[in-house]
């Protein structure tokens, strides 16, 4: 902890559950996760499909909606150097939280973007509604946020409607949304995943640029591990709803403990290696109505022994930072 | 072929005139709002491509036409009136007063000389009336009691709609069991009931308010003697208003239902927009053409209804007119004396059919998707000609 230590904290989540209450049962989408992210650090949130990643960041600023619930846990928002608990907040003080210090982008830029409205008034609209600015000022700085995530004239531009842009610009626009009001926190929810390849290296140059010259701090969530190993400074694996490891971008790809993480990182594929079959991980993601006992990996895990499948396994550090939940590594 | 965009777009008369009647919408906005034109040129060109797929729309023309003829008549109608409907001019003709349409009577004096001649080309009702003129002023209270249930009736549906749809659970529930109850109270049953209770209660505060009789009499272009009237046609309002808004929140709630799925809404929570402009900004326009289009369809069935009402004798009471009351006052004497029926009944169904005309092509013209499609129909159309022109 010697580099993070330093560093003053941004956003804390300690012991977080969110549940889904449905017909077929209770989803535990979310069983007791808690993590740190500090100030000016990218950091990642991986995990495959379903395995919560989405559901955390949106219950960062409580955007669970019914059947969702958050049972338990703590979002604490430093302000300051002093936390405030986001959970704890009314709805009111919530939304003058949401956009002004922690901004979403979401992930299909198409469908976030009000197809009835000029981009230029989609961008105004979110300062006004905090106040930042009046109307008129706010379409004069809309020109100027275009500008600054590259968007080629954009004088014309703020006129546009969203159909009349491409994906990619599209995106773009949904990130200056998003950059509209300063946020301290950025939320990214797989910001890549609808546009293609050539516009994704685009767009995550443009998100580490624009963190570089704002001193915001990026969470990002994504299941390419590309993407993590491009962009982040830490990163944290999640699987079925728990954090099973977590620790520099470095740490992760050089010295991976986790047996999932380390299945993760060989099913990515690599050109450089001529291979017949790319490896999976055997097995499916369990149902999180009723999840396995113990550790939640343990029916895919070809290293399982003993206590696996009768106790949940502790998040031990490893070396500095970097910590994992896995029986091999408690002695 | 190189089919240049113009002439893909052959722009008739009606097209002129549309367009130009967008430009002058615009221009007036632009003066208001100057700039509005140069930032808003792509809506402008889809609002001329709206009407360029309704004027491809025969029925829609002449739905376009009746309703237009409809609003003006409603408007203008009793100021042009031959006669007013107070003008009981008992001419006798046979054993009654009812004159038969396009005849001309003439009233000679003791000596045998023309005094006057007065001419009826719809004839007269029992009390000597001109039928047209009693049609002219019928006109304007359907044109006002539809309005006036569509302005009060529909907020009130948009509102608990909008509510329900977006914040569900218990509020939900409540508002849409209450819809339910409405929704289930007969119309007809209603309006009796409030028929015959309502009216007294009303009449003496229309009667006893000079300021409230003088706007009455000019809304309903009806004589201040008549203010007593005024209190069964605003019972009918108050009864259609009653069990029509329901319709409207269920179909609002199930369109919020959807457009909340939305990711720009979900997007403009999570930056932090307020709830009431999520609620009006982006939810209330993305869903509003179904409700224009239901908007439209409904004052035809509220002409109706209404004339359905006063023809079971709820709604004007004599002397004063709507179409119902007309048609009433004339079945006794049907089919004998078949105009007293015939023509308002004609000019209540040609008010519905214009309002359903119009209903059923805005369905297509409102929906961007159909829009298109009507487009490349008439653009495939066009290139054929042309084709087959060069060959």
């Amino acid at each position: 902890m010697e580099s993070s230590g330093l560093r003053r904290k941004i956003l804390e989540i300690k012991d977080l559950h969110v549940h889904f209450y449905t017909y077929a049962g209770v989803v535990k989408a979310i069983s007791g996760i808690s993590f740190e992210i500090y100030e000016g650090e990218t950091f990642c949130l991986v995990g495959e499909t379903g395995c919560g990643k989405s559901v955390t960041s949106r219950a960062i600023t409580k955007l669970i909606e019914s059947p969702g619930k958050i049972v338990k846990g703590q979002v604490l928002l430093y302000r300051d150097g002093s936390p405030i608990d986001l959970l704890k907040l009314s709805d009111e003080e919530l939304r003058e939280i949401r956009g002004k210090e922690v901004a979403y982008i979401f992930q299909d830029p198409t469908a976030a973007l009000d197809p009835l409205y000029s981009v230029g008034y989609q961008i105004a609209e979110t300062m006004v509604a905090h106040n930042t600015t009046t109307w008129k000022n706010a379409f004069k700085k809309a020109i100027d946020i275009l500008k600054s995530v590259l968007i080629p004239d954009p004088e014309e531009r703020v006129k546009n409607y969203p159909h009349e842009l491409s994906g990619g610009m599209r995106q773009r626009v949904v990130i200056g949304i998003s950059l509209s009001n300063k946020p301290r926190l950025l939320i990214a929810d797989e910001p890549t995943t609808a546009v293609d390849v050539t516009i994704q290296a685009q767009i995550l140059d443009l998100l580490r640029n624009l963190r570089k010259e704002e001193g915001m701090t990026l969470l990002l969530i994504t299941h390419n591990m590309g993407v993590v190993a491009e962009m982040c400074d830490r990163v944290a694996v999640m699987y079925a709803g728990k954090i099973v490891e977590i620790g520099t971008v470095h740490q992760i790809f050089k010295n991976p403990q986790h047996p999932y993480t380390k299945g993760l990182l060989r099913a990515v594929p690599n050109p450089l290696v001529r291979i017949e079959k790319l490896e999976s991980i055997p097995g499916t993601v369990p149902n999180l109505i009723s999840p396995p006992p113990g550790c939640r990996f343990h029916p895919r895990c070809p290293y399982r022994f003993d206590p696996c499948d009768k106790k949940e396994p502790p998040l031990i550090e490893v070396e500095g930072g970097h910590r994992v939940a896995c029986w091999l590594h408690v002695k | 072929m190189g089919l240049a965009s113009e002439e893909a777009y052959e722009k008739k008369i009606l097209d002129r005139v549309s367009d130009k009647l967008v430009d002058g919408i615009a221009s007036v906005i632009s003066k208001v709002r100057p700039g509005w034109r140069e930032k808003n040129k792509s809506k402008i060109d889809e609002w001329k491509l709206m009407f360029y797929a309704f004027n491809r729309s025969p029925p829609g023309i002449i739905g376009a036409t009746l309703i237009i003829a409809f609003i003006l008549i409603g408007l203008f109608g009793p100021y042009f009136a031959p006669y007013s409907y107070r003008n009981f001019l008992y001419i006798e003709y046979g054993d009654t007063y009812l004159v038969p349409p396009g005849t001309t009577v003439t009233v000679t004096n003791e000596q045998g000389e023309i005094v006057k001649e007065f001419y009826f080309p719809l004839g007269t009702d029992k009390y000597g009336r001109d039928l047209l003129s009693l049609i002219l002023y019928g006109a304007r209270v359907s044109l006002i009691i539809s309005l006036i249930v569509i302005i009060l009736g529909v907020p009130i549906g948009i509102i608990l709609g909008l509510i329900a749809g977006y914040f569900g659970g218990k509020t939900d529930e409540v508002i849409m069991r209450i819809t339910d109850i409405f929704l289930a109270f007969p119309a007809l049953i209603l309006a009796i009931a409030f028929a015959s209770v309502l009216p007294d209660r009303i009449r003496p505060i229309i009667v006893g308010n000079e300021f409230l009789k003088q706007i009455f009499s000019i809304v309903f272009a009806a004589d201040v003697r008549d203010a007593a009237n005024f209190a069964p046609i605003l019972s009918v309002i108050l009864a259609i208003v009653l069990v029509w808004w329901p319709g409207y929140t269920r179909i609002i709630r199930g369109s919020v239902l959807s457009a909340r799925e939305n990711l720009y809404v979900e997007a403009a929570k999570a930056l932090g927009v307020s709830t009431w402009k999520i609620l009006f900004k982006h939810i209330l326009p993305n869903i509003i053409s179904p409700i224009l289009v239901l908007i439209t369809l409904d004052i035809g069935s509220v002409i109706l209804m209404e004339a359905g009402l006063s023809f079971i004798g709820l709604g004007a009471q004599d002397p004063m007119v709507d179409w119902g009351k007309i048609v009433y006052d004339g079945a006794q004497f049907f089919p004998d004396r078949w105009w007293l029926v015939i023509f308002p009944g004609f000019a209540t169904f040609l008010a519905v059919l214009g309002w359903n005309l119009v209903g059923d092509t805005l369905r297509d013209v409102l929906d961007p998707r159909t829009r298109r499609s009507i487009e490349f129909k008439i653009k495939k159309r066009r290139s054929g000609k042309q084709w087959s022109r060069q060959v």
